[in-house]
C-alpha cells in the first residue's frame, strides 16, 4: 500500500508550479475582474438595481464566481497541456500513482488556485464597496463546488487536447460564452421568457446564482435546487474524468 | 532468485501495425543488458510497456516479479527509467524536481540525502538550484538520469542515453552507471553506440521487426560471425572477383569479410593478378556492429 505522500507531492508541485508564475495565475485575473468592475459599475450604478441590490455590489459575487471558475478550469488545463507538449508529463506518469491520486492531486490545486482569487478579488473589493455576506458558508460551498467542476472539466481538457491552439478553442468557445450567458452582469429575469429557458441549462448559472445568495439572501432560483444541479454536475462529470484516467486515453496507449 | 525482468509473449498493436510479435526475454538481477537494434525495431515500445507509458495487447511483463498492469505500484517502485527525450519542466530547479521525483514515490526527507548523493555523483553540485530551463543539453541528460535513480530503483532502463553527449560526459556517465550496476542495481540499456554495448555489456538482445532475433552473452555473440575484417587501402577499384566479400567502402577504403585468416593469401593473390596495389593494410576482430549487420540484414 502506497502512502499519501505520493499525491501529496504531486499536490504540492501543482501549487508551486501556480505560484512561481503568480503575476499571470493570480496578480491578471484579479485585475481583470477589477476592471470589468470598474467599468460596468461606472456605466450602471444607479440605473439598475437587481434585487434591491445596487448594480456594483450585485456585480461583485458575480464577477468572483467567473474568476474562480475561469481559474480552476484553467489551473488544471493548462498544467497537463503544458506538461504534455513538454514532454515532462512522463516523470508523472512513470510513478505508482493512481489514477484516482492523480485527479485527487490536480482538482485539489485547481481548487486552491481559483479560491485564491476569488479571495484576492473579494478583499480588494470590499476595501471599496460595501458588501453583505449573508450566508458566509453558502458562498465558500458554492466557490468550492464551483472550482471542483471546473478543475474537473480542466482535466478533461488538458487530457483531450494536444495542441495549445484546442486548448485555446475550449477556453474561447465553451468556458468563455458559459460564464459570460451565466447571469454574471445581470439578473435571468430580466430577460425575455425564451432566454430564461436557455440560461437554466447553462450549470454556470446556478453555480453564480447560489454563491450570490450567499451575500444577499436572494437568488432567482433557490439555492438547494443550485447546489443539487452543481453536485450532480460535478459528480457526473468526476466520473467521466476518473473513466477517461483509467483508460489511460490520451495518456497510457 | 526472482528475474529482474520477465516478459512472456507480449505483443503490442498500433492500430495496423504490429509492433511487438511476442517477445520473450527474462533479465537476471545485477546483469549489464544491452538492447539493440535498428529504429523502429520495438525497443522503445518494449520499454514504454516495462515502465506502463503504453499497455501491451496481449502477454505479460514483470519488474522484479511484479506485473505492471496488475500489481504497478510495486512495479514502477522498482524501476527507473531514463527517457530518450530530453525533457523537462520548466517551474523547477534541479533539487525540486529530484525531490518531487522521489516524493512522487513515496519516498520523503529521509530520501534527501540520497538525492544528494546523486546530485554529486552526476557532477550537478554546483547546478543543483539552477532552473531546468537554464541547463545545457549535457546537464539536462545528467538531471534526466539523476530522476529515474531519485527513489533508488532495483532496475534502471537507460534509453539511449549517450545520444548528442559529448565524449567526456558520456565516460562519465558510464562510469557512474557502471558503479551502480556494480552496488546491484540492473542495467538494461538501449543504445546506438554498439562499442558501448559491445565494453558495458555482459549480455545482449538484438531486436529486428517487432522480435528478438538473437539472445545471447556478448562474448557469444561476437564469436558467432566467422572470421575477421580486412581493411585495405588501395590504388584503384577493388577487382570484381572480391566484391562478395565486401562489407562496406569509404573512398578507396575497402572493408571485407573474411572466413578465415587463410582467406588473405587469396584476396592478395586477386589484387595482384587485377595490378591493383595494396597502400594500408589491417586485419580487425568482428565486432557487435557485424553480429548487428548480420542479424538484421544489411551487408
Amino acid at each position: 500500500m502506497m502512502n499519501l505522500r505520493g499525491p501529496w507531492t504531486l499536490f504540492k508541485k501543482e501549487l508551486l508550479r501556480f505560484w512561481r508564475v503568480s503575476f499571470q495565475t493570480v496578480a491578471a485575473p484579479v485585475m481583470t475582474a477589477l476592471l470589468y468592475l470598474l467599468v460596468f459599475s461606472h456605466v450602471l450604478e444607479g440605473r439598475v438595481h437587481v434585487h434591491g441590490v445596487n448594480y456594483t455590489s450585485f456585480l461583485i459575487p458575480g464577477l468572483i464566481m467567473m474568476s474562480v471558475l475561469q481559474n480552476a478550469f484553467a489551473n488544471s488545463s493548462s498544467s497537463l497541456i503544458q506538461s504534455k507538449v513538454m514532454g515532462s508529463l512522463v516523470f508523472v506518469m512513470l510513478t505508482p500513482l493512481s489514477y484516482l491520486e492523480f485527479f485527487l492531486a490536480f482538482l485539489a490545486a485547481a481548487i486552491v488556485r481559483g479560491m485564491a482569487v476569488g479571495l484576492c478579488i473579494y478583499l480588494v473589493a470590499i476595501v471599496f464597496i460595501d458588501l453583505p455576506l449573508a450566508h458566509p458558508l453558502i458562498a465558500l460551498l458554492f466557490a468550492l463546488l464551483g472550482s471542483a467542476l471546473l478543475g474537473t472539466f480542466g482535466i478533461i481538457a488538458g487530457i483531450w487536447a494536444d495542441k495549445f491552439d484546442q486548448m485555446a478553442a475550449f477556453q474561447n468557445f465553451i468556458i468563455m460564452p458559459l460564464s459570460f450567458l451565466s447571469g454574471v452582469f445581470y439578473s435571468i429575469h430580466s430577460l425575455p421568457e425564451f432566454w430564461q429557458k436557455v440560461s437554466q441549462l447553462n450549470p454556470f448559472f446556478y453555480m453564480i446564482d447560489g454563491f450570490r445568495y450567499g451575500f444577499f439572501g436572494v437568488s432567482d432560483v433557490s439555492p438547494s435546487s443550485s447546489v443539487g444541479v452543481v453536485l450532480l454536475s460535478l459528480l457526473v462529470l468526476a466520473w467521466f474524468t476518473l473513466r477517461l484516467l483509467k483508460s489511460g486515453y490520451k495518456l497510457r496507449g | 532468485m526472482t528475474p529482474a525482468i520477465k516478459i512472456e509473449q507480449v505483443h503490442k498493436s498500433f492500430g495496423a501495425l504490429h509492433a511487438l510479435k511476442g517477445v520473450d526475454l527474462t533479465i537476471e538481477q545485477g546483469e549489464f543488458f544491452a538492447l539493440l537494434g535498428p529504429n523502429g525495431a520495438g525497443k522503445s515500445t518494449l520499454i514504454n510497456l516495462l515502465a506502463g507509458l503504453l499497455r501491451p495487447s496481449s502477454g505479460s511483463l514483470k519488474v522484479m516479479g511484479y506485473d505492471v498492469l496488475k500489481d504497478y505500484r510495486q512495479a514502477r517502485l522498482a524501476l527507473g527509467v531514463v527517457p530518450q527525450e530530453l525533457v523537462f519542466d520548466p517551474f523547477f530547479n534541479v533539487r525540486e524536481m529530484l525531490r518531487f521525483q522521489a516524493g512522487y514515490f513515496g519516498r520523503g526527507k529521509e530520501n534527501d540525502a540520497w538525492v544528494d548523493e546523486i546530485i554529486e555523483s552526476l557532477g550537478l553540485t554546483d547546478k543543483a538550484h539552477v532552473n531546468m530551463r537554464r541547463l545545457s543539453g549535457g546537464m539536462k541528460r545528467r538531471a534526466l538520469i539523476a530522476q529515474a535513480l531519485a527513489h533508488k530503483p532495483p532496475v534502471i532502463v537507460l534509453d539511449e542515453p549517450t545520444a548528442g553527449v559529448d565524449v567526456e560526459l558520456r565516460q562519465m556517465l558510464w562510469e557512474f552507471i557502471k558503479k551502480l550496476n556494480r552496488q546491484g542495481h540492473t542495467i538494461i540499456l538501449t543504445t546506438h553506440y554498439l562499442e558501448e554495448a559491445e565494453t558495458l555489456c555482459s549480455r545482449v538482445g538484438l531486436m529486428k521487426d517487432g522480435q528478438i532475433v538473437a539472445l545471447d552473452s556478448t562474448t557469444n555473440l561476437l564469436n558467432s560471425i566467422p572470421g575477421k575484417n580486412l581493411r585495405l587501402k588501395l590504388s584503384s577499384v577493388l577487382p570484381a572477383t572480391l566484391q562478395s566479400m565486401l562489407r562496406h567502402q569509404d573512398g578507396s577504403e575497402y572493408m571485407l569479410a573474411l572466413n578465415s585468416v587463410t582467406q588473405i593469401e587469396f584476396v592478395l593473390a586477386e589484387l595482384r593478378q587485377a595490378n591493383v596495389l595494396v597502400e594500408e593494410m589491417q586485419l580487425i576482430e568482428a565486432d557487435l556492429e557485424d553480429v548487428f549487420m548480420s542479424l538484421v540484414g544489411r551487408s
